[in-house]
Parts: C-alpha cells; sequence; structure tokens
C-alpha cells in the first residue's frame, strides 16, 4: 500500500522516527511535525542533533531540552498555515539525566554525591546507551505533560535498531536492585564484612579490574540507593508507552542499499518485539527519466545543441537513469520486505532540506 | 598513500550512510596489493565487508578473505570474554567469571566497558606481537568504526578509564592502548564523507571533536560519491535556452542533465566548504552508480584511492 502518512497517524499522539544515519530522519521528523501543525494539531518535535541552517531555520536555541515555538508568521510564508502550533526542541541528554537525579533524590546531599560520582559523570554524557534513553525519557515527559497533541520524536543515529529499542530495558538491568546489592555490599567488602562467597568472588573481579573502579561503583550505587526504585518504576513506564496503541514508529530510508538493509532488520525487530510499526517513508528518491541514449535522442539531440554538449547531455542522462534504477530496485525490494505496510516514497528535492520552504515540500509529499 | 599505509592502524569513521564500510573494504584491497599483510575489522557489525566479497561471516575470527587480505568482526561479549581469560590467566576462571551475573552487572554498570574491550582487541589485532595465541602480526588494520559520535566513544574509552580506574590492571592496560591510538605514526583517523552540507558538517564537528577532547589529528578526509562534472557553465547556459524545445526526450533527457548539474554543482560547494574548513588532506572518490557494490566495484574504487592518495 502507498499512500499519505495521515493515515498512519490517525488516532497516535507519539511518533518515533527511526531508521540509520544519513536518511533525512530529522528532516522528516520536522516535516511530519509541521505537517500536523498545519492541519490544525499543537505539535511538538524533539530533535537529537539538527543541522546547524534547518535549527536555524526553526530559530531553535541554543540551549537543549527548551520548548519553543516556531515563528507561526515564518511557516505562513512558506505555505504551512493553519490553525495548529509548531514546537520544536532540540534534546539534551545529560542535562535530561541530571534532572531526573534532581527529581528522583531524597535530598541536596544524595543529589550532589551523584551528580559528582566519576561513574555518573562517564554514564551521563556517554553518547553510547544514555542518549538513547534520555531520548525516550524526554518524550515521554513530553507526552505526560498534555501540553501537546503529538509529540514526534526523532532518534539519535543508531547503527544498531536494537540499541534504541533495548535501551529502557538496558537502564532498568543497570539500576537492578541485585546489582545494587552487589556494588552496595562490596563497597563494605572492603572492611570485610560480607560472606565467604561474594569475598571470593570480589577478589577475582579485584584482579581482573583493579580496585577503585570498585570503589566508584560502590560509591555510586549507594548514592543512588533510594533513588533506584523511581528509576526502575520511570523506565517501565517510558517502555509501555512506546507499546501503546497510540504510539507508532515511523521507519525512515533512503534507497541506499546498506539504509535499507538496516530499514528491512529494523522492520523485523519492530515485529518481532511488538513495536507498534506505522510504515516507511522512502527519502531521496531519483526519478526515471523517460528518454534512451541512443542514435535517436543523440540526432535529436544535435538538432538543438552542438555534437560534444549532445554526448555530454547523453552521458548525464545515463547516469541519471543508472541511479533512478537503483533506487526503484532498492524501493522494490522494500515494498517486498514490508507486505502490505505503508510505504511512501519522497522523491530527491534539489539540494539538502534546510529550509521552511524544503520542509513545507517534503511536508506537502508526505501529506498527499 | 603510502604514508596512510605504513600506519599499523586505520580508523575508518564518519557520518552513517556515507560508505564507510565500502571505503574500509577499498582501502584494505589497496593495502593487501600492495603486499601488506592486511586486515580489515568490522565494529558492531552487520558483516558487510564479507558480504561484499561473497565470503562467509567472519565473526570473531581471523579469515582470509583474499591473498594477504583478511577479515574480523569485533563483538563486545567476545571481547570480554577474551579479555577475561587474558587477565586471570584461565580460561575456567575467566568463563565462571564471565558467566556469572554479577560480572555482567559490572560490565553493564561500568559504562564504556564494552567500548573499551572493543578498542582493545583493535589494538591486539594491530600488534606486532600479539597476544592471541598461533596468530601472526598485520602488517596493517583497518578498523571500519561506528558512526561519528560512537566512534570517537570508542576512540575516548582508553582515557575514560585510565581516569575511572586510578590504578590496577585497567588503567595500566588503558594507559597502552590509549598512548597507541593517539600515537600519529601509529594510527590514523581517516573521516569518509559525502559532499552534502550535513556530513560535512559532521566531518568538521569530529575533526574538532578529536582535536578537542583526544588531542588527536582528523588525518584525511575521503569524499565519497562525486559525480563527475560534464557540464560548463557556458553549456549549462546553452541547455537552459533550448530547454522547452524539441522533442519530449530530449526535453527530458536535457532536464536530467541540468538536474544533475545542479547536484554537482551543489557539490562542489560543499567540497569548497569543507577544504576550508578542514586541516585534514582532502580526497574525492568517483560515485559507483550502483546501488550494490560488488567486489569489480571495489577493485575500481580501491584503484581510484591509489591515485589519490
Amino acid at each position: 500500500m502507498s499512500g499519505d502518512v495521515e493515515v498512519a497517524l490517525k488516532g497516535k499522539t507519539v511518533v518515533i522516527c527511526a531508521g540509520s544515519g544519513g536518511v533525512g530522519k530529522t528532516t522528516t521528523s520536522a516535516a511530519i511535525a509541521a505537517g500536523l501543525a498545519a492541519s490544525g494539531r499543537k505539535v511538538i518535535v524533539l530533535t537529537i542533533d539538527p543541522a546547524r541552517r534547518l535549527a536555524d531555520a526553526l530559530g531553535l536555541p541554543e540551549d537543549g531540552n527548551t520548548e519553543h515555538l516556531v515563528d507561526p508568521s515564518r511557516l505562513a510564508a512558506a505555505g504551512l498555515n493553519g490553525d495548529g502550533e509548531l514546537w520544536a526542541m532540540t534534546l539534551d541528554a545529560k542535562l535530561t539525566f541530571d534532572e531526573l537525579i534532581e527529581r528522583n533524590a531524597a535530598d541536596a546531599e544524595t543529589r550532589d554525591a551523584v551528580l559528582r560520582n566519576p561513574i555518573y559523570r562517564q554514564l551521563s554524557g556517554a553518547v553510547a546507551g544514555s542518549q538513547e534513553y534520555m531520548a525516550m525519557e524526554k518524550l515521554y515527559e513530553l507526552h505526560e505533560s498534555g501540553r501537546y497533541d503529538l509529540v514526534v520524536l526523532d532518534t539519535p543515529p543508531t547503527r544498531n535498531a536494537l540499541d534504541f529499542l533495548d535501551a529502557p530495558g538496558r537502564l532498568s538491568r543497570f539500576i537492578d536492585s541485585r546489582s545494587l546489592q552487589f556494588f552496595r555490599a562490596s563497597g563494605r567488602a572492603s572492611l570485610g564484612l560480607v560472606g565467604r562467597g561474594a569475598g571470593a568472588l570480589f577478589s577475582v573481579l579485584k584482579r581482573a579490574t583493579g580496585m577503585d573502579l570498585l570503589r566508584d561503583l560502590a560509591d555510586f550505587f549507594n548514592a543512588f540507593g533510594d533513588m533506584a526504585e523511581g528509576f526502575r518504576d520511570r523506565a517501565r513506564r517510558v517502555e509501555a508507552l512506546l507499546r501503546e496503541d497510540r504510539t507508532t514508529f515511523l521507519l525512515v530510508t533512503s534507497p541506499r542499499s546498506a539504509a535499507i538493509a538496516d530499514a528491512d532488520y529494523f522492520h523485523r525487530k519492530l515485529n518481532e518485539t511488538g513495536m507498534p510499526f506505522g510504515g516507511v517513508i522512502v527519502n531521496r528518491v531519483r526519478e526515471h527519466v523517460r528518454a534512451t541514449a541512443g542514435p535517436k535522442l543523440e540526432h535529436e539531440l544535435s538538432e538543438l545543441v552542438d555534437a560534444r554538449l549532445a554526448q555530454k547531455v547523453l552521458r548525464d542522462l545515463e547516469d541519471h537513469n543508472r541511479l533512478a534504477a537503483g533506487d526503484s530496485h532498492s524501493v522494490e525490494q522494500l515494498r517486498a520486505g514490508m507486505g502490505g505496510d505503508l510505504l511512501i516514497v519522497v522523491p530527491e528535492l534539489s539540494g539538502d532540506v534546510h529550509d521552511l520552504d524544503g520542509l513545507a515540500a517534503m511536508a506537502k509529499r508526505l501529506f498527499s | 598513500m603510502s604514508t596512510l599505509l605504513d600506519r599499523r592502524l586505520i580508523v575508518v569513521t564518519g557520518k552513517g550512510g556515507v560508505g564507510k564500510t565500502t571505503v574500509a573494504a577499498a582501502l584494505g584491497l589497496a593495502a593487501a596489493r600492495s603486499g601488506r599483510r592486511t586486515l580489515v575489522c568490522e565494529v558492531a557489525s552487520q558483516e558487510r565487508i564479507t558480504t561484499t566479497f561473497g565470503v562467509a561471516a567472519a565473526g570473531f575470527e581471523e579469515v582470509e578473505i583474499e591473498p594477504r587480505l583478511h577479515a574480523f568482526s569485533v563483538n563486545p561479549d567476545e571481547a570480554i570474554q577474551e579479555w577475561l581469560r587474558y587477565q586471570l590467566h584461565s580460561r575456567t576462571l575467566a568463563g565462571l567469571l564471565g558467566g556469572s551475573r554479577i560480572f555482567q552487572y559490572l560490565a553493564a554498570a561500568a559504562p564504556g566497558l564494552a567500548e573499551l574491550v572493543t578498542v582493545g582487541k583493535v589494538w591486539e589485532l594491530a600488534q606486532l606481537e600479539r597476544k592471541t595465541p598461533r596468530s601472526a602480526p598485520y602488517d596493517i588494520v583497518i578498523v571500519d568504526a561506528p558512526a561519528t559520535g560512537h566512534g570517537l566513544a570508542l576512540l575516548r574509552a582508553p582515557q575514560t578509564f585510565r581516569e575511572v580506574a586510578r590504578v590496577g590492571p585497567i588503567n595500566r592496560q588503558a594507559g597502552i592502548i590509549d598512548a597507541f591510538v593517539r600515537d600519529p605514526s601509529t594510527t590514523a583517523v581517516l573521516a569518509v564523507t559525502l559532499a552534502e552540507e550535513m556530513p560535512v558538517s559532521e566531518t568538521l564537528d569530529l575533526e574538532r571533536r578529536l582535536q578537542d577532547e583526544l588531542s588527536m589529528r582528523l588525518d584525511r578526509v575521503l569524499v565519497n560519491s562525486v559525480l563527475p562534472e560534464r557540464l560548463t557553465a557556458a553549456d549549462r547556459d546553452t541547455l537552459k535556452a533550448v530547454d522547452g524545445s524539441g522533442s519530449s526526450t530530449a526535453r527530458a533527457a536535457i532536464a536530467a542533465s541540468l538536474a544533475t548539474h545542479q547536484t554537482i554543482r551543489a557539490q562542489r560547494t560543499q567540497l569548497a566548504r569543507l577544504r576550508r574548513g578542514t586541516d585534514a588532506r582532502v580526497a574525492t572518490l568517483p560515485h559507483l552508480l550502483t546501488p550494490d557494490v560488488g567486489r569489480d566495484d571495489l577493485e575500481r574504487l580501491s584503484r581510484a584511492l591509489e591515485q589519490k592518495l
């Protein structure tokens, strides 16, 4: 089935745009949000790392985690006028993590102990893992605020789709009470207060890792202590939101074979893990030009331009149609893998899309 | 080329979807052709290199896929097991510890441990004195690293662990690995990009972050998929003047040519922006004009690489 993204978004309040890097995920997320706003909804798009010019086009402030209303007059100038509101925000993963700690800490002392801990600082600043979870955390927060009809999330660029889907689960495991107990115990182990079994394991770990790492971990888990339940509970609710009927995943891809392979894999994983799948958007598809480079065309061209230029045009045409044939092959391959699911083809727009006019053009293709 | 291939380790990174794997494979082919015993190593991988060469997946095992060219795929779980075996000098103890829930908690809790053991394994592969029993050294190891942010996390992991584990074996080993990957005479970081706005921005950002966070230099930028420029400005004006006349096919062909020309102009603008913004050497690679890169395409690309570097 081909068609309109509106169909996939019917009754949805959370839209998650997933896919590999370099396929126009951020732009697509923004275009979807802009299209929904133009049709009267109050929408926020949560972006991860927008290109400077796209950020400028949306008027996004430098600071992350700030809800920003995109100037309606600028949207109207690009032909995106409507009764809705388009909001945008850039995720600051570290700040989101810090805010979570602040909210969950019982007192200022605990809060500071966690925020100062070297393990926490590495964990919250790490690109891998925490960014994925914090994107979902912020998504949940915006959704729960009730301020928006829809929240559109542009996901971090992950090579492995599972990294993203698994993020809440990983956080839950990380703060699992068993590991808490162990590390709190190992903090005491240095004082000789634990049983023989744990003591033996601890000594092996000490041999393998060195002492200080363990002590920092123990300190971290001690300080983290009472917050763990709150965190786990939160992770569970975030994960539940991802599976709800009002949530949908849209896969964004390009016709390049690596991106297609990623999209295919993600689609399978979504199905396996029971996540709600809305459809796939194939960006930057080059369209076949109905002309064949041959003697007839060469003759026709030579009536218009000199032979040298005619040759150049013929070779450009051949290249273009070779690229278009590759794209169309990829799209068909993807369509076969998707079964009857929604597939939207967005033709290559000239240049990168980085202004509101470009977003409007893209939104037009998505909401046909 | 010679100076680049004289390094022991080449880390290939860049924005997702720019063709890192293809370029890493082509570079591997060029290195092997120059007579070097070469390993191309995938990280967080979907075994794309072996697929391109049409051979069975390598996995956590060094496999010769063509004369002098080997493939390997790092998987953090196996790298941790191997590291524990080495650390504890006992397969049994390593299995016991690695399999224990408590160790898995530690592995999950210690941020960047997966990255550390991954870069540790890459380091081991690039050593003249290998720690893996019955393994021969390589002249050069080419890593198909993850996209920019995660690629940086990989290079940063040894430094992180030197700070977190202030003393002890992890601190010592992380120090050795850190020194190796940050020594420009042994290791080169190479960015692959496209002549498009976002990949170019990400490349410039990578260079800045390498410098700021790791005091490392970006050695080279390879601009992939550059289309051949055929039309001159005069040609374009001529075509624009006749656009709209002639047969429908001639009109379509001219429109296609003009559209391609516009794409190429945009590529040139971005290429110029890249050259202005970077201190690294920049080389371009031709567009392969095919969605599925095969062995012949790699050969073509590796020959182009040889000439450009």
